[in-house]
């Protein structure tokens, strides 16, 4: 039931945008503007976005997705009319409702409007020339003595706003574009010789991270395949064509292999606020193995995978895609007696992580809440 | 059954003189035997060294006689309590035999399985010889049982073991006719090494029967006794299919009783008799430890499913697949979860099964474990063998298993007939294992296949596991023919079983 609910829910979202954004682009946003090309490019991201959604993950990275939504959220600030730091932030909040909603699994796209918005209040705030810690996050104390503090209008006009907000998403892309060459560089530091090294699926930063450290150390990689998308048989031909030494192992055989493992390192596709991930399927299974053998089970995510969501509602953490990939069309009767299911995300609760390597540098499970807190304003984590 | 205990005089006296190092109860044969020796050695002492002070003979004989009047008090303890157990009848031909007693701690006199060396060359040179050996020179041909070759990159961790390509089956090296081999026991090797018969019931059955047809089909040459000739008979058919696919503890121990009846056969029965009680004994073995096993198992596990249940397994176990249809028949309500894993994908069987039966069933592969796993309220795991140190082999992903329902607290029950269970002990799954075709892993994705070329690419190696051993703490229950016991007691029945000689 959960496949059919889902799929539908989806298919409808994607008519009424569709629909929505032919009917209403000229109007609804503030002014005209004059460049039909942006509303273009806009709907070919968001078609992307949709096409993307099936279990093999999206047609890019989740790097050049941030990319793509940071470039377009500029573009957005450069070419749409907008005369005060609440109106840009209600056009971006409205964009990045459609864009989030294009697919919800792609948390990124939802992060780079937030890690935007927060750039706008910033540049809002430094223009003001008020001090940067007035704004900061609200404390108990501020919230008790000054009740109308955090009802900031935004709707001075500062004409060196638009020239500051997109010179800090220049930087913050310039930040995004070496991510994953900051995390490979931090490998020698924790990879030794000889080691065996097991990893699940198919992550580019795994990859580079692993591909950096194989220049100086020789170590065995161990990955498991993660059916039915089997990813894993890319990482492991992309591995061992560059001098690594790799096996390719069933998802069965990860607890029977991991009591030789010194080492887990894998990917994820968000981190959650908890310090949670929400990895790909069958990343819990190997992380309750590593515990259970006492093996370091280290996660590789940049930043800006780091999104302000709890694993709290059961019902929209879970994604699921078509079941004929688990039991094909092929076995005939029995398909429509039987109930299959094939989600692509799951959970790993962060008692079960030992480090979490960014390109900030590496951190505990424990420290992300205050990470979270430096990149987005709390009234942005509902877009 | 008298003979056969004189017959092996040399190897008794070895077997004397390790009970004796451990201080063991000996029989009245024995102790007879050891005062001879003893004063054998007694004279050689006093010629050898003259010059040695006669402490030394006192020192053996004062410790010597501590441990006579002790083995006497534990005899006598012992000759009460059997007398109780057995009838006298049985107890002087059964005791004369080198098979000692179950209570008494046996000595491990072990031979590592030679399909567990396949690193070390002086094995695999002494492996060739024997196959030459068991070798039959009938029709004065002299054929020698093919010796089946590795095939691929083997992962270095698995480099003791034997890693096949089901693309060369053992029977394309053979001659035809085979003069060596029984084509019953070809046509078994040949579906053992296809995956054609697989589960370890179904493997064991399938030997069984073909044992029959080789018993019936057999004639006792002139000059020889059916009751050695035969057993020397079955020696190279055995290794054959050893080659073709390594035996299971299930079938070990079915060959083991096939051995002990042949030479049980007394040598006064005519041929014909004797290969009646022979199909007879095997037809029995089959009746009681498979088929009355898997209806007691049923009766128990019925006690343990409740309406409203919603049970896992995992792949595709004939007896946990007969328990669900037991329970459904008597009218228990439940619904199943059917997980499954590349590449064998044996669930799928299992959901045949039962959706056959009306069973309202889900399916998951193994990845999606923990996200079903919520809903679970119990799960039924098979075995393959169940170890000596409580530890269960089965099909790789069952420890997986096992451990993701102990995090979510789900009460695990293993269902294993008492024929399965093995006096090996094994902690992990490297050391004996076995390694299935590795061009299974390779799959066709939306018409690209990945892994297609893995054999040119150096340094890539793939690994197909076919079994893994589950740590008794992950496993609540064991369900066996014998009772409800947890995991450990696994030597218990052992020894119980001893005594009832299997």
């Amino acid at each position: 039931h959960k496949i059919t609910s889902s799929c539908k829910h989806e298919a409808t979202l994607s008519s009424t945008n569709q629909k929505a954004a032919c009917s209403r682009s000229p109007g609804t946003m503030p002014g005209p503007y004059r460049e039909t090309d942006l509303t273009e490019k806009v709907e070919a991201f968001l078609s992307d976005l949709k096409r993307g959604g099936s279990g093999t993950g999206p047609l890019r990275g989740s790097a050049e997705t941030a990319r793509e939504t940071t470039a377009l959220l500029r573009r957005i600030t450069a070419q749409v009319r907008w005369s005060s730091a609440g109106d840009l932030m209600e056009v971006i909040r409205k964009e990045g409702r459609r864009m989030s909603a294009a697919q919800p699994s792609e948390t990124t796209v939802g992060n780079m409007i937030r890690r935007v918005l927060k750039i706008i209040r910033e540049e809002y705030a430094r223009s003001r020339g008020s001090s940067e810690e007035a704004d900061q996050q609200e404390s108990l104390h501020k919230l008790l003595t000054s009740g109308g503090l955090s009802e900031e209008n935004f709707r001075q006009y500062f004409t060196a706003l638009k020239a500051n907000v997109i010179e800090a998403i220049n930087e913050l892309l310039t930040e995004l574009e070496g991510t994953t060459d900051n995390i490979a560089m931090q490998a020698l530091e924790h990879i030794h010789s000889n080691e065996v090294i097991m990893t699940i699926g198919r992550s580019r930063t795994v990859e580079a991270f692993l591909k950096d450290a194989a220049r100086k150390r020789k170590f065995h990689v161990i990955v498991a395949e993660c059916a039915p998308f089997c990813q894993g048989h890319e990482m492991a031909t992309s591995l061992s064509k560059d001098g690594i030494e790799t096996t390719v192992i069933t998802d069965a055989a990860i607890f029977a292999v991991m009591s030789r493992v010194n080492k887990v390192i894998i990917g994820t596709q968000t981190v959650l606020a908890n310090g949670g991930l929400r990895a790909v399927n069958g990343t819990h299974t190997l992380a309750l193995a590593a515990k259970h053998h006492s093996t370091p089970l280290i996660v590789c995510a940049p930043m800006f995978k780091l999104s302000p969501q709890f694993p709290n509602e059961e019902d929209t953490f879970h994604k699921f895609v078509s079941p004929h990939e688990v039991l094909p069309f092929t076995e005939g009767e029995i398909l429509s007696k039987v109930n299959v299911h094939c989600p692509v995300f799951d959970y790993v609760p962060p008692e079960l992580i030992t480090l979490f390597i960014s390109n900030i540098g590496g951190h505990a499970p424990s420290y992300i809440y205050r990470l979270m807190s430096e990149l987005y304003h709390p009234e942005d984590h509902e877009l | 059954m008298a003979d056969s205990g004189v017959s092996g005089g040399a190897d008794k006296k070895d077997n004397i003189e390790r009970e004796k190092i451990e201080g063991k109860e000996l029989t009245k044969e024995e102790k007879q035997r050891l005062r001879k020796e003893k004063k054998q050695q007694k004279k050689g002492k006093e010629k050898k060294d003259a010059s040695l002070p006669q402490v030394s003979v006192a020192e053996t004989a004062a410790p010597a006689s501590q441990l006579k009047a002790e083995r006497r008090a534990r005899q006598e303890a012992e000759r009460t309590s059997k007398q109780s157990k057995k009838g006298d009848t049985g107890q002087p031909a059964t005791t004369s035999k080198p098979k000692i007693p179950p209570n008494e701690l046996q000595p491990v006199v072990k031979r590592l399985p030679e399909h567990i060396q396949v690193d070390d060359p002086d094995v695999l040179k002494k492996l060739a010889k024997k196959l030459e050996r068991q070798q039959t020179t009938e029709n004065s041909e002299i054929q020698k049982i093919p010796r089946r070759l590795d095939y691929g990159y083997k992962v270095s961790l698995f480099s003791h073991l034997l890693q096949y390509s089901r693309k060369a089956p053992l029977t394309q090296q053979l001659s035809i006719p085979s003069a060596v081999i029984h084509p019953a026991i070809v046509r078994l090797g040949l579906q053992y090494s296809q995956g054609i018969v697989a589960g370890s019931n179904a493997r064991s059955i399938a030997l069984l029967h073909a044992f029959k047809q080789v018993i019936s089909d057999y004639t006792t040459p002139s000059n020889e006794e059916l009751s050695r000739d035969l057993v020397n008979k079955l020696k190279p058919y055995i290794s054959f299919l050893n080659q073709c696919r390594p035996l299971s503890a299930s079938m070990g121990n079915a060959i083991k009783y096939i051995k002990k009846e042949i030479s049980n056969i007394p040598s006064q029965f005519k041929e014909d008799d004797a290969k009646k009680k022979l199909l007879n004994c095997i037809e029995c073995f089959i009746e009681e430890k498979i088929v009355l096993a898997a209806k007691a198992i049923a009766k128990s596990s019925i006690e343990k499913i409740n309406d409203g249940d919603v049970i896992l397994v995992y792949g595709c176990s004939s007896l946990v697949n007969h328990i669900l249809c037991e329970a459904f028949e008597k009218g228990r309500k439940f619904r199943v979860i059917v997980v499954d894993s590349r590449p064998r994908l044996e669930g799928r069987e299992a959901l045949r099964r039962l959706v056959q039966k009306g069973i309202s069933c889900t399916y998951v592969l193994i990845s999606a474990v923990s996200y079903i796993l919520p809903e679970v309220s119990k799960v039924f795991l098979g075995a393959h063998a169940l170890l000596a140190n409580g530890y269960v082999m089965s099909r790789v992903g069952t420890s997986q298993i096992a451990l993701v329902a102990k995090a979510f607290n789900v009460p695990v029950l293993v269902c294993c007939e008492t024929y399965k269970f093995c006096e090996r002990v094994q902690t992990d799954s490297f050391v004996s294992n076995e390694l299935d075709d590795p061009d299974d892993l390779i799959v066709t994705r939306k018409g690209e296949t990945q892994l297609k070329d893995w054999q040119q690419v150096p340094r890539l190696g793939l690994l197909n596991l076919v079994y893994d051993v589950t740590p008794p703490d992950f496993v609540d229950l064991v369900i066996t023919d014998l009772g409800m016991i947890p995991c450990t007691s696994v030597p218990v029945v052992l020894r119980v079983k001893n005594v009832d000689l299997l």
